[in-house]
């Protein structure tokens, strides 16, 4: 198929279609309103149900009940309403139930802006909800690539049973790129059949219960017990990152996930221009978190630099994984404003002149 | 190479239009390309702007600080990114609009009074197309055939507009072209600097 060229709100509508996704439940809210207004105009099309609920709340229970039923099933939101979702996604990682969500985020805490924004990070990858719980985060940097994690997220949700969240920042949403969907894509994952879905039962098998009620501590502890080690499993077979400059040498590491690397990747060229060396690390998963290559990549050089569109919140991890074996430094922008390419190249400077003071808080 | 280059004005205007055309074309050539818009909580009459990279690499930051060209269709959007453009970059203005020559002595500076050209043609509403077609004579940052093929296949619903928009965007290119240097020349100069 051809290149199109569209915006990352439409593609990611048209890739889940793609992925055999025939359902969407949502609720408006700027700036990812574009993936609701393609879904409604093409899910009639091919034969799928487009329901603008009455409230995020109730949007996100309509995905447990159609992922109850075993169906391919998402939403989409931004930080205010995503929030108002948790409750919905600690019920559908309780009850083991493969959704999608897609966080356009923009600026917060509270109603905040409608600008970009990487401010649900911790959100996102530590949980959210009430509960012991992990979602596996996917965080694209362009149209093309929110595409393609789009129908790996359905893979990988529908195999681990378990909600998947596309993290994209509102730069993902808005911006328009050339996009390809392949016809010859093959599933990341072999799926088993749904035969744990309440699809009606008619004798001929033990009934498919959906449920995350479990009033015993042990019958409940076990649980827990099953859900970590399936956690455990994402953790050991789902990591992704790209490296970008790695097998060079390198004084500082730049860490970024999202249009913020792409950002990082031009200030890495001017850099190298004038003879400064970097690197970047950008993951492609924030859970699982890429900690051992990271670990591997810092040791390579003098600092690291985590630039993010927030006040510092995966700069955690990369603190987690660098484990004070390297200074690691920080430079965030808030309440919807970019970093330029020029802003993270004068901060990598400073870096190396010792004018940037090294954080040491988490 | 990389051209990039912000596209600004009143919403209504067509600054938004412009950009998609730009992209579309370059996309058709062959080439990596970003459109991104301002989506700011802006109203009707307020200011609209969108960046887009053209590029034969695939495009790095998609936000862009100082661009090579700056369309300024009207007088805020002169003043708000005047100061931005690179030196030895382009600035088209629409004089239609906007009052003032640019200060900047360091770039090409392109006039072009793109309502008045539409108005002249009767089709006042094709002053976005006049806008577009000098803003390729003016940077070559893409082929003039692939803006026509395209202009065809915006209007292909409405046979009639066809002609008007390619009267429109063929008039507004040729008050600009040969007035700024094209893409090509631009970047060698750019590589010194």
């Amino acid at each position: 198929m051809a290149k199109k060229l569209m915006k990352g709100c439409e593609a990611i509508g048209e890739a889940a279609i793609r992925a055999g996704c025939k359902l969407f439940f949502g609720y408006p809210i700027t700036p990812q309103n574009e993936i609701p207004e393609y879904l409604s105009h093409r899910l009639p099309q091919v034969g799928g149900t487009f329901v603008q609920a009455e409230s995020e709340v109730a949007a996100s229970n309509m995905i447990y009940g159609a992922a109850g039923a075993g169906e391919r099933v998402f939403t989409s939101s931004s930080s205010p309403g995503i929030s108002l979702m948790q409750e919905a996604v600690s019920y559908l990682a309780g009850a083991e139930l493969p959704a999608v969500l897609v966080n356009i985020m923009r600026a917060g805490p509270g109603l905040g802006g409608i600008l970009p924004s990487q401010a649900d990070y911790l959100q996102a990858t530590k949980g959210g909800g009430h509960g012991d719980y992990n979602v596996i985060v996917l965080a694209p940097w362009s149209v093309q690539e929110a595409a393609d994690l789009v129908a790996d997220a359905f893979d990988l949700a529908d195999y681990y049973r378990n909600p998947v969240y596309i993290l994209g920042d509102g730069l993902i949403g808005q911006m328009m790129e050339p996009v390809e969907f392949r016809e010859d894509r093959k599933p990341v994952r072999e799926i088993p059949p749904k035969t744990w879905a309440s699809t009606g039962w008619k004798g001929d098998r033990p009934r498919a219960v959906v449920n995350s009620l479990y009033l015993d501590a042990d019958t409940l502890e076990k649980h827990n017990r099953d859900l970590q080690e399936k956690y455990h499993r994402i953790r050991r077979d789902e990591v992704r990152y790209q490296g970008y400059g790695l097998d060079q040498d390198y004084d500082v590491l730049l860490v970024a996930y999202g249009t913020v690397a792409r950002v990082c990747l031009t200030a890495m060229e001017e850099l190298r221009d004038q003879g400064i060396q970097v690197a970047i690390l950008r993951p492609v998963t924030l859970f699982p978190f890429p900690y051992d290559a990271l670990a591997n990549a810092a040791a390579k050089a003098k600092a690291v630099l985590v630039v993010e569109l927030s006040a510092g919140q995966m700069l955690q991890d990369v603190q987690l994984a660098v484990h004070g074996s390297r200074p690691v430094h920080f430079h965030g922008r808030t309440g919807g404003n970019l970093v330029t390419p020029e802003e993270a190249a004068s901060k990598v400077r400073e870096v190396l002149d010792g004018r940037s003071e090294e954080v040491r808080h988490a | 190479m990389q051209y990039d280059m912000i596209i600004a004005g009143f919403g209504g205007q067509g600054a938004l239009l412009i950009g998609k055309m730009l992209a579309y074309a370059g996309m058709h050539q062959g080439k990596e390309v970003s459109w991104l818009p301002s989506y700011g909580p802006e109203m009707r009459g307020g200011t609209a702007n969108c960046t887009v990279v053209v590029s034969d690499r695939p495009v790095g930051s998609p936000v862009i600080k100082s661009p090579r060209a700056l369309l300024a269709l009207n007088l805020p959007s002169l003043d708000k990114f005047e100061d931005s453009v690179r030196a030895d970059g382009v600035i088209l203005v629409n004089t239609s609009m906007v009052n003032r020559d640019p200060r900047r002595t360091d770039v090409k500076v392109v006039k072009v009074a793109a309502n008045d050209i539409a108005n002249g043609l009767g089709n006042p509403r094709g002053a976005n197309m006049v806008a577009l077609g000098a803003f390729v004579g003016a940077t070559g940052v893409v082929d003039m055939k692939e803006v026509e093929s395209l202009v065809r296949e915006t209007f292909s619903r409405k046979p009639a507009l066809v002609e008007v928009n390619l009267k429109a965007v063929r008039a507004g290119f040729e008050a600009a072209v040969g007035t700024a240097p094209a893409v090509a020349e631009a970047s060698q100069s750019n590589a010194n600097g």
